[in-house]
């Protein structure tokens, strides 16, 4: 197998997470096993049947200028920060111009699940109970999916494309396969990409916890994420999200960039099976995580570590391990794997990406955050989940995989490998 | 009612809680999109909160004869009278 033409690099991270309001942070976080879990205090909470979740370590309207942070939605202001720090840990400056970028070479893809759900809310709420009058003239471009997208893309000037892939909890991955497409088929130089969410609100809590899909351990919030126990009864909602400089290896090169990874093939699938449900044998889950592997060139022996999707639901984390034994047999109980989502909660859209900054912080430090709250690891996951400490990934192979999946059958998989 | 310089003064801090423009920079000759570069959403949203901050109505076709600041003072002069 050869791996595909116009290599695709990453250079620059940024994030905002449950743990951590920048990606230094939330590192020491996760590999410290701290959780960002924790009781809901907004008035409205007393009456839900889920009242926790995983709220932002820090309020992103507080990093930004207080009248920029007034014109976005919540969603849009994670993706703003998160895009900043990614610019500028790439090293870029100001906007493309300034930065030695052609903005006509420069995209964006930033992924939400859901959109400006505050913005919609509350102005709905003011449309029932004022009138028309007081419905904010930003309401539109505040509420607007693409809205976080557009406006990373005015941050920095990009004019190669700005797009706004939505796919549920696989929205955030399916931006970064997106944004390599753009560099691999020579639409872009460098793209931003990743993915954001922020819906912490009664509305999804009330509706996801109608359809099962949320833990409603409400006596121990801290011990309700769980991915791969055995008494895991579903996600708990987080916010936040992260976004990465993506490049192409011959630009990064040209300028003397700091490279972490080479995000080194990617793979989409859908299951056609459900609206909500996994597929229970993994075909489609199978698919991608094959066509992931087909486009980087590498063999499932390559691969050292997974950073799994696992969102502590009962029947999702069963049908990813047995996917994962679908496609490396045996040897899968040899490559050690983790669940952030046991610390950060389920960032629905923004997940895909702070899964994917991990992992290749895993390569790029050779150390793999733990998996928490696992008292008993479930017999059906037959596999070599890292628990209690951090795991060093030396000597073993130096490829990893990330894995998302959303309601409505979407599986992508993203494989980065050694630079 | 206020005084023209209590409105003018009012629109003032409006401006500059919506848009972050000073609010010294708010006088009366200057042009709302030309001089403080305030764009129509914007626009908008300066007219909604002084409705509210001089209790009175300024229709929406009423806002693109509003070009400068002396304009809008004027109007929530007589608007109020």
């Amino acid at each position: 197998m050869t791996r595909s033409q116009a290599p695709v690099v990453v250079t620059g991270l940024g994030a905002s997470t449950p743990v951590g309001g920048d990606v230094a942070s939330t590192w020491e976080a996760l590999l410290a096993g701290q959780n960002g879990v924790r009781p809901l205090t907004e008035e409205w909470v007393a009456d839900m049947p889920v009242r926790f979740g995983a709220p932002a370590a820090v309020d992103p309207a507080g990093a930004l200028p207080r009248v920029q942070a007034r014109r976005l939605d919540r969603s849009a202001q994670f993706a703003v920060v998160a895009g900043r720090e990614a610019w500028t840990d790439a090293g870029f400056e100001g906007k493309a111009g300034d930065a030695g970028i052609d903005p006509d070479r420069l995209g964006v893809v930033c992924a939400s699940g859901i959109g400006g759900l505050h913005t919609l809310l509350s102005n709905y709420d003011l449309l029932r109970d004022v009138g028309p009058g007081k419905v904010s003239p930003l309401a539109i471009p505040m509420l607007m999916p693409n809205s976080s997208a557009a406006n990373v893309g005015l941050e920095f000037d990009a004019r190669a494309g700005v797009h706004a892939p939505v796919s549920a909890c696989s929205s955030g991955a399916e931006a970064i396969a997106h944004g390599s497409d753009m560099i691999r088929s020579g639409r872009a130089d460098v793209v931003v990409a990743g993915g954001i969410e922020a819906v912490i609100h009664p509305l999804p809590i009330a509706a996801f916890a109608k359809m099962m899909a949320l833990s409603k351990r409400n006596d121990e919030p801290e011990r309700a994420s769980r991915p791969f126990d055995r008494d895991r009864d579903g996600f708990v909602l987080g916010e936040g999200g992260a976004l990465l400089v993506l490049e192409s290896a011959e630009h990064a090169h040209a300028r003397g960039a700091r490279i972490y990874a080479e995000l080194a093939g990617v793979g989409m699938s859908a299951d056609a099976h459900h609206i909500a449900q996994p597929e229970p044998d993994g075909t489609g889950v199978v698919s991608a995580i094959r066509k992931a592997l087909e486009s980087a060139g590498l063999d499932p022996t390559e691969i050292g570590h997974i950073n799994c999707h696992a969102t502590s639901t009962p029947v999702g984390d069963a049908a990813e391990s047995v996917a994962l034994r679908k496609v490396f047999g045996e040897a899968i109980s040899n490559v050690p794997v983790t669940a952030p989502k046991s610390m950060v909660g389920h960032l629905l859209g923004g997940t895909g990406a702070v899964e994917a900054l991990v992992t290749i912080l895993s390569m790029h430090h050779r150390l793999a955050p733990p998996t928490i709250n696992i008292d008993n690891l479930d017999e059906e996951i037959q596999l070599d989940v890292i628990r209690g400490e951090p795991r060093k990934l030396d000597g073993g192979p130096d490829a990893a995989m990330s894995n998302s999946f959303g309601f409505g059958g979407h599986n992508v998989v993203l494989a980065f490998d050694r630079p | 009612m206020a005084s023209t310089e209590e409105i003018r003064s009012g629109l003032a801090e409006i401006v500059n809680e919506i848009t972050g423009v000073p609010a010294d920079d708010v006088q009366m000759e200057k042009s709302f999109t030309d001089d403080l570069d305030i764009d129509s959403l914007s626009m908008i949203e300066v007219v909604v909160a002084a409705e509210e901050k001089f209790g009175v109505k300024i229709p929406e076709d009423e806002v693109q004869n509003l070009a400068t600041v002396s304009d809008a003072v004027s109007y929530i002069e007589k608007a109020g009278s």
